[in-house]
C-alpha cells in the first residue's frame, strides 16, 4: 500500500470527526463536575439531544432550530437532574443513572416515528480549500461548524476556568461549597447553571451524531459514547486539554484498528477492538501522574450534596 | 347530513368486517421475541414488519423487544406461553437453547426459532433465509462496477452466517472479475452507526470503491454516498438514504412465512419443519436495480436472480477452494446445506484470517 501524505490527512480528519461528540460532552460534563456535581446522565442527555435534533430537523426543516433545539432539550432534561439533586438533595449517582435510563427510554418513544427517514445534508465550511494544502487541507477544511466549535471548546473551557472570575467561582463551589456559600456565593444557583450547561453540551454532542456524523435516527445510536465521555473527564483529571488528547486517542485507535484490519495486519481483531479503551486509559493515567496537580484540579466536593442551613 | 350518513354507513361496514375477522381468528395469538429494538431499521425492524403482516391477516400478536439471549429469554418465553399465546417466534440465534427448554414445558404451544438448528421437541420448528443468494447478486454487481478492483466489506461477527455471505459475495465477484480483492473489516457490532461509518471510511480511504455490509444500520450507505462510492442496502431497502450510492438492497421478507405458520396453527395443520427459504420462496428479496448500472448488467442480474430462484444456479458451485488451496466443493457439485450451515473457512480470494 502506498502511504501518501493526503491519505494521512484523510485519516487524521476522520479521527477528528469521530472525536467531536466526545469532546463536546466531556467538556460540558467537566464544567458540571468542577462545580461539585457528578452527573452520570451524559448518555441519556446525549441520546435526548440526538432524537430532538433529528426530529426538529425533520419536522421544521431548519438545521439552526434543530441544533439549538437539541441543546435546549439537553438543558430541559438536565433541569430534572438539577431539581432533584440541588433542590430535593437526592443522591447524584442514583439520579444520574436514572436520567440515563429515562433518556434512552423516552428517546426511543419519541423516535418511533423517525426511524427509516434519511437525514438532511449538513453544510460544511471551506470545502473548496480542501485540496489547496497537502496534508493540512483535509484536516483544516471542509467540516461543519460544530466540528470547529468542538475543537475550540477545550481551550475556551480551560481559559474560562483559569482566567475568568466566573470560572473561579465555579471551582470554588466545587472545592468547598461551604466556604463559597460563606463568601456570599449562591452555591445552588451556580450548580444549577453548570448542570444545565453540561446538558446543553451533551445535547449538542447527540445532535452531532444524528444530524452530521451519521444523519439518521435509530434507537440507542449514541452507543455508549456518553459513558466514554464521562470516563474521559475522570482520566483527564478534569483538564480540558487532556480531554482533547484522550478523545483523539480514543477516536484515533478505533479508526486505525479498522485501517490495520483492511491492510491485513495479523493481530487478533478482538485485541484491536479493545485497544482504544485500554490505550486511552493508560495514556491518560501516565500523563496525569503528578499527584499534586491532580489534587489541585479534582473538585474536592464532587458528588457530595450541599445543604445550606437556613 | 348526506355526508354524515354515508360516513356512518361506511364505518359500520368496517366495524362489522373487523368484528367478523376478529371472530374467525379469535383463538390464535402469536408472540414475537426480539433481540433489538423495533426501531433499529434493520434485523428486528424487518421481523416486526413480518409481525404486522400477521396482524393484517387478522391475528392477534404480541411482541417483546430487547430481550437478552440469557436466562431472561427463558423467563420471557415462559410468561408468553403462560399468557395464552399459541405460537411464539424467537427471532435470534441465541434463543436456541431457551426456546427448546421452554418448549418442553409447554407441549401445546408451538415454537418457531429463527436461524437455529435445534429442534429437540415436536413443537419446535426452525426457519432461516438464504441471504447468501442475495450476496451472490451483490458480488456480481460489485465485481462489474468496481474500477479500483478493491471491494470493501464491513462484517459484524465471525459466525457461519456472515462467513457464508463473504464467501458467496467473493465467489460471485471473482467470477465476473478475477482481479478483485475483497478487504474485510470486522466491526464487532451488529449496529453502531458511528463505528460502522468509521469502518466504511477506512475501507474507502484505502481505495475500495464498492462497499458491502453485514451490519444493520444505514450509516455505511450514507458514508458511501458522501465519499462518492457504491454500496448495497442491508435487511431493508436503503435507497432513500443514499440514492446515488445504493445500487440495490437485499431485503429480509419474513411476512409470508409468518402468516403461513400462524394460519397453520389456526387450521390445526402446523407440524415441525426446518425451513431455509431463499429468493425462490420470496424470503430474500432484491430491491430495484439502480439505473446507474449498465443495461446489460441489469439484465444479467435479473437472469441470475431468476436462475437462483429456480435452482438452476447455486451460489456455491464447484470447483471451490479454500484459502490454502484445498478443494472444498468439487467441480460440478454444489455445497450441501450441512456444509453451508457450518461454514467457518474463507474461500480462495478472500484476504486475511477469520478472527477466532
Amino acid at each position: 500500500m502506498i502511504i501518501d501524505i493526503n491519505f494521512i490527512g484523510l485519516i487524521i480528519a476522520s479521527i477528528m470527526a469521530s472525536a467531536v461528540p466526545l469532546i463536546l460532552a466531556s467538556c460540558g460534563e467537566l464544567i458540571t463536575e468542577r462545580s461539585g456535581v457528578l452527573n452520570l446522565g451524559v448518555e441519556g442527555m446525549m441520546i435526548i439531544g440526538a432524537i430532538s435534533g433529528f426530529a426538529l430537523m425533520t419536522v421544521t426543516g431548519s438545521l439552526i432550530i434543530a441544533i439549538f433545539g437539541a441543546m435546549l432539550a439537553g438543558v430541559l432534561i438536565s433541569t430534572i437532574f438539577a431539581f432533584l439533586t440541588q433542590t430535593l438533595i437526592t443522591n447524584h449517582v442514583a439520579t444520574g443513572l436514572a436520567l440515563t435510563i429515562f433518556g434512552i427510554g423516552i428517546s426511543a418513544m419519541i423516535g418511533k416515528n423517525f426511524v427509516g427517514i434519511p437525514g438532511k445534508e449538513f453544510p460544511v465550511l471551506f470545502e473548496g480549500l480542501k485540496d489547496t494544502i497537502p496534508l493540512l487541507g483535509p484536516i483544516l477544511f471542509g467540516h461543519s461548524i460544530v466540528f470547529y466549535f468542538a475543537f475550540a471548546l477545550p481551550f475556551i473551557t480551560s481559559y474560562f476556568l483559569k482566567k475568568t472570575k466566573i470560572g473561579l467561582i465555579v471551582r470554588a463551589v466545587g472545592d468547598s461549597p461551604e466556604s463559597a456559600s460563606n463568601q456570599g456565593i449562591n452555591v445552588r444557583l451556580v450548580r444549577y447553571a453548570c448542570i444545565l450547561y453540561g446538558g446543553a453540551m451533551s445535547g449538542l454532542a447527540g445532535a452531532y451524531l444524528s444530524m452530521i456524523y451519521t444523519p439518521q435516527w435509530i434507537e440507542n445510536m449514541t452507543g455508549g459514547r456518553g459513558w466514554i465521555a464521562l470516563a474521559l473527564v475522570v482520566f483527564s483529571t478534569w483538564n480540558p486539554i487532556k480531554i482533547l488528547i484522550g478523545a483523539m486517542i480514543f477516536g484515533g485507535l478505533t479508526i486505525i484498528q479498522f485501517h490495520m484490519q483492511a491492510i491485513g495486519v495479523r493481530i487478533p481483531v478482538q485485541f484491536l477492538t479493545a485497544l482504544p479503551y485500554i490505550v486511552t486509559i493508560i495514556v491518560l493515567v501516565v500523563i496525569s501522574r503528578d499527584s499534586r496537580k491532580i489534587r489541585l484540579s479534582t473538585p474536592s466536593s464532587l458528588g457530595k450534596s450541599f445543604h445550606k442551613d437556613n | 347530513m348526506h355526508k354524515f350518513l354515508i360516513r356512518s354507513f361506511v364505518s359500520s361496514l368496517v366495524l362489522i368486517f373487523t368484528l367478523t375477522v376478529a371472530a374467525v381468528a379469535k383463538d390464535v395469538k402469536a408472540a414475537f421475541v426480539y433481540i433489538g429494538p423495533t426501531g433499529d431499521h434493520g434485523w428486528t425492524y424487518q421481523h416486526d414488519v413480518g409481525r404486522k403482516a400477521v396482524e393484517a391477516a387478522g391475528f392477534k400478536t404480541t411482541y417483546v423487544e430487547g430481550v437478552p439471549e440469557s436466562a431472561d429469554a427463558e423467563r420471557v418465553l415462559r410468561q408468553l406461553a403462560n399468557s395464552g399465546h399459541d405460537v411464539i417466534f424467537t427471532t435470534s440465534f441465541g434463543y436456541m437453547n431457551p426456546t427448546n427448554k421452554v418448549a418442553k414445558e409447554f407441549p401445546n404451544v408451538k415454537f418457531e426459532h429463527a436461524t437455529g438448528y435445534k429442534r429437540e421437541h415436536p413443537n419446535v420448528s426452525t426457519y432461516a433465509a438464504r441471504f447468501y443468494e442475495g450476496r451472490t447478486i451483490l458480488g456480481t454487481i460489485a465485481g462489474t462496477m468496481t474500477k479500483s478492483n478493491v471491494i470493501g466489506y464491513v462484517a459484524s461477527f465471525p459466525i457461519p452466517e456472515v462467513i457464508r455471505g463473504i464467501n458467496s459475495f467473493t465467489l460471485a465477484a471473482q467470477k465476473v472479475n478475477p482481479n478483485i480483492k475483497t478487504k474485510i473489516v470486522w466491526a464487532f457490532t451488529w449496529y453502531d452507526p458511528g463505528k460502522e461509518a468509521e469502518a466504511a471510511k477506512a475501507l474507502i480511504d484505502q481505495g475500495a470503491d464498492v462497499i458491502a455490509q453485514h451490519t444493520d444500520s444505514t450509516a455505511i450507505v450514507q458514508m458511501a454516498e458522501k465519499a462518492g462510492v457504491y454500496a448495497f442496502g442491508q435487511a431493508s431497502d436503503m435507497d432513500k438514504f443514499a440514492p446515488k450510492a445504493v445500487l440495490t438492497s437485499v431485503e429480509n421478507n419474513w411476512g409470508p412465512y409468518y402468516v403461513d405458520r400462524v394460519k397453520a396453527v389456526a387450521n390445526g395443520t402446523w407440524s415441525q419443519k426446518d425451513t431455509w427459504h431463499g429468493i425462490g420462496d420470496g424470503m430474500v428479496v432484491i430491491s430495484d436495480l439502480d439505473s446507474q448500472m449498465p443495461a446489460d448488467l441489469r439484465s444479467k442480474v435479473k437472469k441470475l436472480q431468476a436462475d437462483l430462484a429456480s435452482g438452476k444456479v447455486h451460489s456455491f458451485t464447484g470447483p471451490i477452494y479454500d484459502q490454502k488451496g484445498n478443494l472444498m466443493v468439487a467441480e460440478g457439485k454444489t455445497a450441501d446445506d450441512g456444509m453451508l450451515a457450518g461454514m467457518m473457512t474463507y474461500v480462495k480470494g478472500v484476504e486475511g484470517d477469520i478472527p477466532k
